[in-house]
């Protein structure tokens, strides 16, 4: 039998870590320490229910389980054969208690093939990966194909890149193999800076193995005998698993000299990223590797001719690689009949926002966004109504009720004035303002923004004055035709793919959320009752009984009145902190 | 850079030229360097800055430029506790904003800053990872999850 814990990070920050010892300590206790074994793995994908406790192989699914817990596990579940049902998941509409994960909704659409080992094996146990065949595809690519022949299968599975381009993998990698040198690099990008998306962080801390496993191939495929991952300083956990995964590898001869006998050398190292999501952008994560800023450089030339120390450079996003050594085992013909006409097999999605279930989940190209909020995704939170999703975080824009029965694929996202982004989806209800949103992201990118070229540094910055300005009340109508225009003009003449896309944001919500916009600089109102600034507090006679307790919680001294007589608030010194209307025991203040 | 000098502390500075050192001296590991540097400082003054540029053999103004270009990187030293709210999408939209203003309000420090008697210091940071218990805040390597406006006090009396 096996307890397995979710080990990954949102798991961990409620405890899973005092969970797995307190399983580990009642076992020890009952003398079952070599029946029952419990493993700390990688995420289950289920966040929002977490920390999560998975029982083999009668595929039980503990939900919100605490430490307390572990006893009443032991003793029910390993020892008298019977289910804690109070920590099994309920169906949120048939209130009925669902015990094996395959049939909770948020699984059942669900398709795992790069997260396939997240939430399945020890990420620090080399076997238990070979186990789930790791390192086959490695030891079938070196052994029965040619370069040229791996290369092929790859082109023929389709498969695109999953960090945000979608450029086919197959064709990179193929000139990449084309431009000679003594020295070429692979090299993995695990700098996931786009907020709201965890995706590779994930696969880095339930499975690194595959994705060390995709870059020998990717070495043998090109040419290179070296590879480097660029992960986030602030990913300390996958940076751990990753060290250990490759120190294994090494010892077990899949990485190093000679691998497997056959000849071909390989060896991975780690470059840490300090922080910049431009570093996502290929040239600008090479310059970073190479101790500089990381400013993206103009293309041509591209990487896979003059890329990390002007050698010929192959950049893969974590994602990607993860889905390449099943293309292996299964062949391109398995994977290219998953998902749409352009876009192969599935798309790891992180669902976060206003929703029931947060998560990480993984569906074919092709399922419809209504699928993954709806079914997935159990609807959204507190029963309010859907207005927005967002996906591509700062470089895509936000769709609407009328895009959620479009099938999720690159092309059909970038029609609807989106994009795929590395897949974070954020969801948002009647309480979000759109052009705050809009606002949110501009303030991001004017952060983020390297300052190399004019219309990404400059351009960005009066974009987000222009949506401050509106957000405050003080914008009018002719602002947002200049919005319009500026956004078209960064988006035309930026350096690279963050300029090029940063007012994604902008002009989709002017597309789909235009009246709202009009609200703003028209009505004087935010109908989300966000923007600050446009919100008035308000004391009803009626209801005001003069107790003063609003006056003397007013930071401010903004609210005058007799004692027992009624109280008024001076709009002008009025900051909208609100501590009034929480305090009024009458329901004398409202907010308009 | 700040006129006023600060005194290292020279075993410290000892450990930073071993770093130096390790890297064999190479500008092009600059990056790994001011990782390795901050952990011994906590933070890149102009002096650590001054140091590792002439064991790199690269300018000052390089060195500068790399520590002001990456957000991990911070000239100014963190408090005690440092206190990181997370301000990433999934955050933002379940109130992160709100949370942030309470710990301004009650810290009486902006974004950036670390209060006068060094405890706590207050930042940003954008997504780490653990968005099913957004609002996310992180005070050390401690993560809180789920985190209202009413919660701050909570979590900064645990450190008072």
């Amino acid at each position: 039998m096996h307890l397995l814990v979710c080990g990954g990070t949102g798991c961990r920050a409620s405890a899973s870590d005092a969970i797995v010892g307190k399983l580990q300590k009642e076992l020890d206790e009952k003398n079952l320490q070599d029946e029952v074994q419990v493993v700390m793995t990688g995420c289950f994908g289920f966040c929002e229910k977490g920390p999560i406790v998975k029982v083999l192989p009668d595929n039980t699914f503990y939900v919100q389980v605490t430490p307390d817990n572990a006893k009443e596990i032991i003793e029910e579940h390993v020892i008298k054969g019977r289910k804690v049902e109070h920590l099994l998941y309920k169906d949120p509409t048939t209130k009925k208690e669902i015990s094996d994960s395959k049939h909770m909704g948020f699984y059942k659409k669900q398709l795992r093939i790069a997260l396939r080992n997240c939430g399945v094996i020890n990420p620090e146990n080399i076997d238990e990966a070979i186990a789930r065949d790791a390192y086959s595809a490695l030891a079938k690519v070196l052994g029965e194909m040619t370069p040229e022949q791996a290369i092929q299968e790859m082109i023929d599975s389709g498969l695109r890149g999953r960090g945000g381009g979608g450029f086919p993998t197959g064709l990179k990698w193929k000139i990449a193999l084309s431009n000679k040198a003594d020295q070429k690099y692979v090299v993995c990008n695990a700098d996931e800076g786009d907020p709201g998306a965890f995706m590779d962080r994930s696969i880095l801390e339930g499975d690194p193995h595959s994705v060390i496993e995709a870059m020998a191939i990717n070495g043998y495929c090109i040419g290179a005998t070296k590879g480097l991952v660029y992960i986030r300083a602030e990913y300390p956990l996958a940076i751990e698993r990753l060290k250990t995964a490759i120190k294994q590898a090494r010892e077990y001869g899949l990485l190093g000299k000679n691998i497997l006998g056959t000849g071909f050398d390989f060896d991975i190292e780690l470059r840490y990223g300090a922080g910049a999501f431009v570093c996502g952008e290929e040239t600008a994560l090479i310059h970073s590797m190479e101790g500089e800023r990381g400013e993206p450089t103009f293309k041509p030339p591209f990487p896979a001719e003059s890329g990390y120390l002007g050698k010929p450079t192959n950049v893969n996003n974590v994602e990607t690689y993860a889905n390449i050594p099943v293309i292996y085992l299964k062949g391109a013909n398995w994977f290219n009949k998953i998902g749409t006409d352009k876009s192969k097999g599935t798309k790891v999605f992180a669902l976060a926002g206003k929703i029931n279930n947060v998560g990480l989940i993984e569906v074919p190209m092709g399922t419809t966004l209504r699928e993954v909020i709806y079914e997935i995704g159990g609807g959204i939170k507190d029963g309010k109504k859907f207005k927005a999703v967002q996906t591509g975080g700062p470089s895509g824009g936000c769709l609407t009720e009328k895009h959620l029965d479009t099938p999720i694929d690159y092309d059909n996202l970038i029609a609807s004035g989106s994009m795929m982004g590395s897949g974070g989806m954020i969801v948002m209800d009647e309480d979000d303002c759109m052009v705050s949103i809009a606002r949110f992201y501009l303030e991001f990118t004017v952060e983020e923004s390297c300052g190399k070229c004019s219309p990404c540094r400059i351009g960005n910055k009066r974009l987000h004055e222009q949506l401050d300005v509106i957000c405050k009340g003080k914008g009018t109508k002719d602002d947002l035709e200049k919005l319009k225009n500026l956004s078209l003009v960064i988006k035309d003449t930026s350096l690279c793919g963050l300029g090029q896309t940063s007012p994604n944001p902008v002009l989709s919500t002017l597309d789909n959320f235009y009246h709202e916009y009009i609200e703003h600089v028209h009505d004087k109102k935010c109908r989300a009752g966000v923007c600050k600034d446009l919100m008035k507090y308000l004391i009803d006679n009626e209801h005001c009984v003069g107790c003063t307790a609003c006056a003397r919680v007013c930071p401010v001294g903004a609210i005058a009145g007799e004692r027992k007589g009624p109280h008024t608030i001076d709009q002008t010194i009025c900051i909208k902190c609100g501590a009034c209307m929480e305090k009024c025991k009458f329901n004398a203040i409202s907010v308009q | 850079m700040s006129s006023v000098k600060i005194k290292l502390n020279p075993k410290e500075v000892e450990k930073l030229k071993e770093v130096c050192t390790s890297f064999n001296n190479e500008g092009g590991e600059l990056i790994n360097v001011l990782h390795k540097a901050q952990g011994i400082f906590g933070y890149l003054p102009a002096e650590v800055q001054e140091i590792v540029a002439a064991e790199l053999n690269v300018p000052v103004a390089k060195v500068y430029g790399v520590v002001t270009f990456y957000s991990f990187f911070t000239m100014i030293p963190k408090g005690l506790h440092p206190i990181s709210v997370c301000t990433g999408t999934a955050c933002y939209v379940r109130g992160a904003e709100k949370v942030l203003d309470e710990f301004r309000r009650r810290l009486k420090i902006q974004v950036g800053e670390t209060s006068a008697d060094g405890k706590f210091s207050l930042s940003c940071l954008r997504c780490v990872g653990a968005c099913g218990l957004a609002p996310v805040v992180m005070v050390g390597e401690k993560v809180y999850g789920r985190v209202s406006p009413d919660g701050v006090a909570e979590i900064l009396a645990e450190y008072e």
